[in-house]
């Protein structure tokens, strides 16, 4: 026995409200991230993610009340993305109580800020996040790029290789997206989620595409990932955590039941 | 009314700590997070987070004139030291290049090492050591009354607790070796893990240490 792997339910949040619909019988107001929230804790999760897709900076301060009431409503980690584009946005995430905060394009455009986030704040509060595509064609050697603006923007930087930077400047986890499979549900890029899990020494959470609970599993078991993140089939009800776990405990991984 | 001083030198997210004090602590009880030496000594509870570097926390501890005021706190008060609230209490953290701590506890805080792997399976493990692992009791003590043993815990870091003393440990964890997850002696108790972040059972601690006299 020893350390578990983690299941981490994704909320996106626009403005204060969780969008994608969130289907749950028993709650009321199925737009209340706090609501949410609780729900997933109660099932189980071993950490929750916010993404803040509020477009206007104005409205960035309801994010911090999100995490605020959030934070003093339920006792586990809670890391915040989206928009974390300055040292003052990180801190005023950490203060409303999210224990770490995910940095993405902002990285693209200014990799030693993770350098500067993680000596201020610590590694262990730093999550790099990095949406990536493949861009090899087939039978060719497997290789994928970093991608900015929700997948539509290439940078031509190699993401293996700019996960072992980020590592190296000081971020203490990867939030590994692919941009192919985000929202297909067709399980996670497998070949992607293993390379750069074993290309860093910190822990990767594999991301994008979870259309059921054996592809949660899958990036566990062939991605080598150290936690998985979903959103939708947590959101419509359709499994809960709990299911998702004993899934991936009768297919061997140690999970906290 | 009892109080329960958080003790705030500048090293990261406190409020969770608070929050989750809060949640649990029986009515009249105030809970302030505080960086002030008569503040923290009037205090009859004491709790000692922290997140980050060893070397910094030493920094923002010494910059504060709290040393001392730990010092005395943790020999007169029930007190509970958090991650980096319970590595800085040994005497040396090979952190940093090494830095010096405050010397509470006899020992020392080493380092993971790069090529850390599992035992049995010989898989490379990551560090930090990330998320929920299991909690050893390696003594009955009033701070595990109601929670099981090999129950997990939320533990983050690179680092962990060397106690020279084996008599000071109340817990161990396995993560490529076994590391001591918990120390206790009379009056202070210290986890690695993070209470404040693990549901149910961190919230259990909590709750223990808010009613425990400080005795064995």
């Amino acid at each position: 026995m020893g350390l578990a792997k983690r299941i981490i339910p994704c909320l996106d949040v626009d403005n204060g409200r969780v969008v994608k619909g969130v289907k749950f019988v028993d709650i009321r107001d199925a737009g209340d991230p706090v609501e949410i929230a609780r729900r997933y804790d109660t099932e189980g999760a071993d950490e929750l993610t916010f993404l803040d897709i509020t477009a206007s900076s104005d409205d960035r301060e309801t994010m911090v009340h999100v995490v605020e009431q959030v934070a003093s409503q339920v006792f586990i980690p809670l890391t915040v993305g989206g928009g974390i584009r300055t040292v003052a946005d990180i801190r005023r995430m950490l203060n409303a109580g999210a224990d770490k905060v995910a940095i993405n394009t902002a990285a693209v455009f200014n990799p030693e800020f993770v350098g500067e986030a993680a000596a201020r704040f610590g590694s262990q509060c730093i999550v790099v996040a990095i949406d990536a595509k493949r861009v090899s064609g087939e039978g060719e050697p497997p290789r994928w790029e970093i991608f900015t603006h929700g997948g539509r923007k290439p940078t031509g930087i190699d993401a293996v290789e700019w996960a072992r930077r980020m590592v190296a400047l000081g971020a203490g986890e990867i939030l590994l997206t692919s941009m192919d499979r985000d929202g297909t549900r067709s399980g996670f890029d497998l070949a992607l989620t293993r390379a750069v899990c074993e290309a860093v020494s910190v822990p990767v959470i594999a991301s994008g595409g979870v259309g059921d609970l054996d592809h949660l599993a899958e990036g566990v078991l062939e991605g080598k990932a150290d936690a998985v993140l979903a959103a939708s089939i947590f959101h419509f009800a359709e499994h809960t955590i709990e299911e998702a776990k004993r899934r991936m405990a009768e297919r061997g991984i140690e999970v906290r039941l | 009314m009892s109080s329960v001083a958080v003790i705030d030198y500048g090293m990261g997210n406190l409020r969770s700590v608070s929050k989750a004090l809060e949640h649990m602590a029986p009515a009249g009880t105030r809970v302030v997070v505080t960086d002030s030496a008569i503040r923290i000594l009037a205090a009859d509870r004491v709790v000692f987070p922290g997140v980050g570097a060893a070397r910094d926390c030493m920094h923002e501890i010494r910059a504060r004139g709290l040393e001392d005021v730990i010092r005395q706190a943790a020999r007169l008060k029930p007190f509970l030291g958090i991650c980096m609230g319970m590595q800085v209490l040994l005497e040396h953290s090979e952190e940093n290049g090494g830095t010096p701590c405050l010397g509470v506890l006899p020992g020392a805080v080493r380092y993971f090492g790069e090529r850390l792997s599992d035992p049995r399976s010989g898989e490379r493990l990551k560090i930090p050591h990330m998320g929920w692992n299991q909690v050893r009791q390696t003594r009955p003590h009033p701070l595990w009354s109601g929670i099981a043993q090999d129950t997990r815990f939320y533990f983050v870091h690179s680092y962990y607790v060397d106690p020279a003393d084996a008599a000071l440990s109340a817990a161990s964890t396995d993560y490529g070796l076994r590391f001591t997850a918990a120390v206790a002696r009379d009056n202070l108790f210290a986890v690695q893990f993070h209470p404040e972040k693990s549901q149910q059972a961190g919230l259990q601690l909590l709750a223990n240490f808010l009613a425990w006299d400080g005795t064995d």
